[in-house]
C-alpha cells in the first residue's frame, strides 16, 4: 500500500503535484511495506527523527538491502571520493563542517553572506538584462536564462571555480544530483556507475584547482579549505575534495528550484505578486513560506537506525533504512493551520525546506539571500509576467524537485 | 465568570504589572495581543525600558556591544503607562493596591508580579561598597564593569564560578586580562552541573589561563587608603592582589516588598499554582494575582510536582505568556506552566546547554562525543528515569533529549546513539555536592511541596 504510494510518488508523471500523495501517505504517519525503506511522513515525527542521535546519516550502518524493491541508491562514493559530511556521523561530521564553516559563517566569518550582497544583486541585475537584450518577452525560460545561471555563478565565485568550465562540472553535477534520485525505472548497474564516473571527474577537476589553490591561494573558499590551519588541523586533499564536490553540486542543484519555484508559485498567486513589487521586504517571509510549502529538498531518503526506535507507535527496528518526507511534514495539518494555503503572512512558520538538526543545510543564509534578491527583483522589473505552461516541464529528479524549464511572458522589463 | 466580568475586564479593567524587565514585558504583549482593552501600568525600580540581561556578562564586557543598547525587541505595542524608576513597596490585597516608592498607589483588578532577584550582594556591605567592587545583574552592573575592565585592571578576581562567574571570567581572559576565580565547591558549575562536568570546566578555566582556586571561601576584601579594593583574604590563608573584584554568589528573589502582605511569598520566591495564580500564606490560591518569571515559584509535574525556582531567560518568556493567557481567560480555557527547565551559557568558547533539572540526578552518562574534547552530550539519572541532559558545543541533539526527559524515559539509556565514546560505556556518579553546603548558587532549586514556604524565616533583606 505504502509502497505503491511511494512509487507514485517518485514516478515522473506526478511530478508536478506530489501533495495529494504525500496527504494520502500522512494517514499512517511511519508506514512500512515489504522490504521498503520506513516512511516518515508527518512533521512532528520528521522533526523528532532529525534530532535523534539513534538516526545515522552513514550508510555503513544500513543492513543490506539486496532485495529493496526500490533499488535504494548504491553507495557510489565509497570507490572514489570519501563520503561528504553530507553522509557522514559525528565526530566525522562535526570536524568537516565545522572546518568548512570557518571560512563562510559566524563566528570565524560572520560577514561572508551579507557581504556578498552587493554582487547577487549585480548578478541579477545584470541576467535581467540580458533577458532585456534577446528582446524576446513573448517567450522566457526562466530556468535557462535566470534561475540556473545565478546560483551558479555565485557558488562559483563563492568557490572560487571559474565560470568558464561550468559546461564541464554542469554534467558531472546533473549526474550526481540525479544519482540522489532513487528511480525504480533506472538500470542500478547504469545509474550507479554513471555516478561513479562523474564523482571522479568531478574530483579530478576539483583536485587540480585545490593544487592551484595550495600554491597561491585567494580569498575564495577552496583556498581556504585547502590551506586551513585552525584548531582542527587541515582537510586531507581527499576530504577538501569530497567537501568541496559537496558544496558545487548543493550550490547547483537546490537554489535553482527554490528561485522557479517561488516565481512559479507568485505566478500562481498574484495578489502576493504585487504585495512583493509593492514591498521588497515581503520577500523574507516569502521565501520561508516557499521552504515550507514548495521545498527544494523533498525528502532526505538515506537514514539508517541504529537501535530499535519507537515512532508514533511503530518500531523501526536496527539498521532499517529510514525515509524523511520533509515536504509532507510542511503541509501536516496538525502543524500548520491550512497547510494547502500559501499564505507569506503565516506567524509560526517552522518548517522543514531546510531540514533540522546537525545536518540542517550549511548554505541556509546563502540560500536565502539569493532567493530573496531574485524573487524581488524579478517582481519589480517584469512586466505583468505570466505563465506560459502550467504545470511547466518538470526535471526528473523527486528529491531535488523542481520545473526543468519555466516559460513565462511579459509586457515589459524595467530598468 | 460566566456574569460577562471577564469581557468588563477586557474592555476596561486595570491590570497592573510589577517588574518591568523580562517576564513583564513579554506577558504585557501577551496581554494586548488577547485584545485586553483596558489601562495596563508598568512598576520597574530600575529607569529603563524592559532590556534583555544575558548580553551583560558576554558582548557587554568584552566592548563589542553597549549596554545601553540592549533594549529588547517589542513584539507590538503594548500602550501601557510606565512607572519606571520607582519600586514597588507594598502590596494592599484586600483593597487591590500596589503601593510605589514615592507614595503613589496604583490599584489593579489583575496584579502580575514578576520583580524577578537580583545579585546576591558581599556579606560584608563595608567591604561590597569599596570601589572596585562590583555585582553583575543589572545594565548599570554591566556598564560600570565593562569601563573598569577597559580600564585594564592589573588583575581581576571573581568570586563564585557559577555561569555568571564562568562567563565574567572567560570574558576577562577573552580581553588578556588576568583573573583569578575563588570558588567554595570543588569546581566550577559544580552546584548546576555536578562534579563530572565541573572538572570539564575547570579544564576551560585552566586551559584559558585562569588562576582557578577550588574549595577555598574569600573571607574579607582589603581597601587602600581611598577606599579602593586592593586584595582579597582567602580561608586557605592566602591573599589575591586585585583591583577589580567581582562578587558572583547567585540571586536572591524581590519579595521584600511584599512582607506582611499575606501573599505566599519568601526567600525562596513566591508560590504559585501550575497556572501562575500566587497562593497566600494560608496555602489558598489568589483569584488576581498572578506570578511570572525568576521570582515564581511553581509545582512541576515532571519533578513529583515539588515546586521548582527557575532563573531561565526561556522560562520567564514562557511562563509570562501562560499568565497573561490564564489573567484573561475563563478557569476553564487557562494552561498550566508546563515548562521543562532549559538554559543556555556561552564561556571560553563553548556553548552549554541544558534541559531538565541536572541537580536531581545522581548518575551521569556521557551519550555522545567525549569529555576530553568538551564537546558531548550527557544524560543525568534519577532513580532509573532520565532527568535532565547537558550539552557542551552539541545543542542540536538537545530536543531528542527533552523529548526523553518528557516522557521519563529509563536511565541508563538503553540504546546506541551516534558518536558514542569509550566515556559512554557506563554511568558514572553524577557528584553533586552537598546541597546545604552553599556554593553559586544553582539557577534551578527544588523546594518542596508547600506552597507558603513556611520552613524559611522571612527577614527583610533592606
Amino acid at each position: 500500500m505504502t509502497q505503491a504510494i511511494l512509487r507514485e510518488i517518485i514516478a515522473y508523471a506526478n511530478r508536478a503535484n506530489p501533495y495529494p500523495l504525500y496527504e494520502e501517505l500522512r494517514k499512517t504517519p511511519v508506514s512500512q511495506d515489504g522490504d521498503g525503506p520506513y516512511v516518515v511522513s508527518t512533521y512532528y515525527e520528521i522533526h523528532s527523527l532529525l534530532h535523534d542521535p539513534r538516526i545515522s546519516s552513514d550508510a555503513k550502518n544500513l543492513k543490506a538491502t539486496g532485495d529493496d524493491p526500490l533499488g535504494s541508491q548504491s553507495d557510489e562514493e565509497g570507490t572514489t571520493l570519501p563520503p561528504s559530511f553530507l553522509k557522514l556521523d559525528p565526530p566525522d561530521h562535526d570536524r568537516l563542517r565545522r572546518m568548512t564553516n570557518r571560512p563562510f559563517g559566524p563566528p570565524h566569518a560572520p560577514h561572508r553572506v551579507h557581504d556578498m550582497r552587493d554582487e547577487l544583486g549585480g548578478l541579477v541585475t545584470g541576467l535581467i538584462d540580458g533577458i532585456v537584450e534577446t528582446g524576446q518577452l513573448d517567450r522566457i525560460d526562466l530556468v535557462d536564462q535566470f534561475a540556473y545561471p545565478f546560483p551558479v555563478t555565485v557558488i562559483c565565485r563563492l568557490l572560487g571555480v571559474p565560470r568558464e568550465d561550468e559546461p564541464r562540472f554542469h554534467v558531472w553535477a546533473e549526474t550526481l544530483a540525479a544519482s540522489l534520485d532513487p528511480d525504480p525505472d533506472a538500470d542500478p548497474t547504469q545509474h550507479g556507475k554513471g555516478s561513479m564516473d562523474a564523482r571522479m571527474e568531478l574530483g579530478m577537476y576539483l583536485a587540480g584547482l585545490i593544487e592551484e589553490r595550495r600554491k597561491k591561494p585567494g580569498d575564495d573558499m577552496l583556498s581556504q579549505l585547502a590551506t586551513a590551519d585552525g584548531p582542527d588541523g587541515a582537510m586531507t586533499t581527499m576530504e577538501a575534495l569530497s567537501t568541496s564536490a559537496l558544496l558545487l553540486i548543493a550550490g547547483h542543484e537546490t537554489t535553482v528550484n527554490l528561485i522557479t519555484n517561488g516565481m512559479l508559485t507568485l505566478l500562481r498567486h498574484p495578489d502576493v505578486l504585487q504585495r512583493l513589487r509593492d514591498d521588497p521586504d515581503l520577500a523574507v517571509p516569502i521565501v520561508e513560506e516557499l521552504l515550507r510549502y514548495e521545498p527544494p529538498v523533498q525528502l532526505l531518503p538515506q537514514r539508517t537506525t541504529l537501535s530499535d526506535v519507537e515512532v508514533a507507535g511503530v518500531t523501526i527496528p536496527k539498521g532499517a533504512s529510514v525515509w524523511l518526507m520533509l515536504a509532507s511534514g510542511n503541509r501536516d495539518p496538525k502543524r500548520f493551520e491550512d497547510p494547502d494555503r500559501f499564505d507569506p503572512d503565516r506567524k509560526d512558520i517552522q518548517h522543514l525546506g531546510l531540514g533540522s538538526g546537525i545536518h540542517s543545510c550549511f548554505g541556509a543564509p546563502l540560500a536565502r539571500q539569493e532567493a530573496q534578491l531574485a524573487l524581488s527583483e524579478l517582481a519589480r522589473r517584469l512586466e505583468n509576467p505570466r505563465l506560459l505552461e502550467d504545470p511547466p516541464q518538470y526535471r526528473q529528479n523527486a528529491v531535488l524537485r523542481g520545473p526543468r524549464h519555466l516559460p513565462i511572458a511579459c509586457d515589459g522589463i524595467r530598468p | 465568570m460566566r456574569d460577562g466580568s471577564l469581557e468588563h475586564l477586557k474592555r476596561e479593567g486595570r491590570i497592573v504589572v510589577v517588574g518591568a524587565s523580562l517576564a513583564g514585558l513579554r506577558a504585557a504583549e501577551t496581554m494586548r495581543e488577547k485584545g485586553f482593552a483596558g489601562s495596563l501600568t508598568m512598576i520597574g525600580d530600575e529607569p529603563y525600558e524592559p532590556y534583555d540581561r544575558p548580553p551583560l556578562s558576554k558582548q557587554v564586557l568584552l566592548g563589542n556591544a553597549v549596554a545601553d543598547h540592549t533594549a529588547l525587541p517589542r513584539r507590538r505595542a503594548i500602550d501601557a503607562d510606565w512607572r519606571l524608576g520607582v519600586p514597588a513597596t507594598g502590596l494592599d490585597m484586600a483593597a487591590r493596591r500596589v503601593r510605589l516608592g514615592n507614595g503613589d498607589e496604583v490599584e489593579y483588578d489583575r496584579l502580575l508580579i514578576a520583580t524577578g532577584v537580583r545579585a546576591r550582594p558581599w556579606p560584608n556591605a563595608e567591604e561590597g561598597a569599596l570601589q572596585g567592587v562590583f555585582v553583575l545583574r543589572t545594565r548599570d552592573d554591566g556598564e560600570g564593569l565593562q569601563r573598569a575592565l577597559a580600564a585594564g585592571p592589573r588583575r581581576v578576581l571573581v568570586i563564585g564560578a557559577g555561569f555568571t562567574g564562568s562567563e565574567i571570567a572567560s570574558a576577562c581572559r577573552e580581553r588578556g586580562l588576568d583573573v583569578t576565580v575563588a570558588e567554595r565547591g570543588e569546581a566550577p558549575l559544580v552546584g548546576a552541573l555536578g562534579g563530572v562536568i565541573g572538572e570539564v570546566a575547570a579544564g576551560m578555566h585552566r586551559e584559558n589561563g585562569v588562576d582557578l582556586r577550588t574549595g577555598v571561601m574569600v573571607t574579607s576584601l582589603e581597601s587602600d587608603p581611598s577606599g579602593r579594593v586592593r586584595a582579597a583574604h582567602l580561608s586557605d590563608g592566602s591573599t589575591v592582589e586585585a583591583e577589580v573584584v567581582v562578587v558572583s554568589l547567585g540571586a536572591q528573589r524581590n519579595t521584600e516588598w511584599l512582607a506582611g502582605s499575606g501573599l505566599g511569598a519568601g526567600p525562596r520566591g513566591i508560590a504559585c499554582d501550575a497556572g501562575c495564580r500566587a497562593f497566600d500564606v494560608r496555602g489558598i490560591v489568589t483569584d488576581d494575582i498572578y506570578v511570572a518569571g525568576d521570582v515564581a515559584r511553581s509545582p512541576h509535574a515532571l519533578f513529583g510536582y515539588q515546586f521548582l525556582s527557575l532563573e531561565h531567560w526561556g522560562n520567564a518568556v514562557a511562563q509570562a505568556d501562560t499568565a497573561a493567557h490564564n489573567m484573561l481567560s475563563e478557569s476553564t480555557d487557562r494552561r498550566p506552566h508546563l515548562w521543562v527547565p532549559a538554559f543556555w551559557s556561552s564561556q571560553f568558547g563553548v556553548n552549554i546547554k541544558s534541559v531538565g533539572v541536572p541537580p536531581m540526578g545522581t548518575e551521569i552518562m556521557i551519550t555522545q562525543g567525549s569529555l576530553a574534547e568538551r564537546r558531548f552530550a550527557a544524560v543525568y539519572g534519577y532513580q532509573g528515569r532520565m532527568i535532565a541532559a547537558v550539552t557542551f558545543d552539541n545543542c542540536r541533539w538537545l530536543p531528542f533529549y527533552e523529548q526523553q526527559i518528557e516522557s521519563t524515559a529509563p536511565f541508563p539509556p538503553p540504546f546506541s546513539t551516534v558518536d558514542r565514546r569509550s566515556d559512554g560505556i557506563k554511568p558514572l556518579p553524577a557528584d553533586f555536592p552537598d546541597p546545604s553546603v552553599p556554593t553559586h548558587g544553582p539557577t534551578i532549586t527544588l523546594s518542596g511541596y508547600s506552597p507558603a514556604d513556611r520552613k524559611m524565616t522571612f527577614t527583610p533583606g533592606r
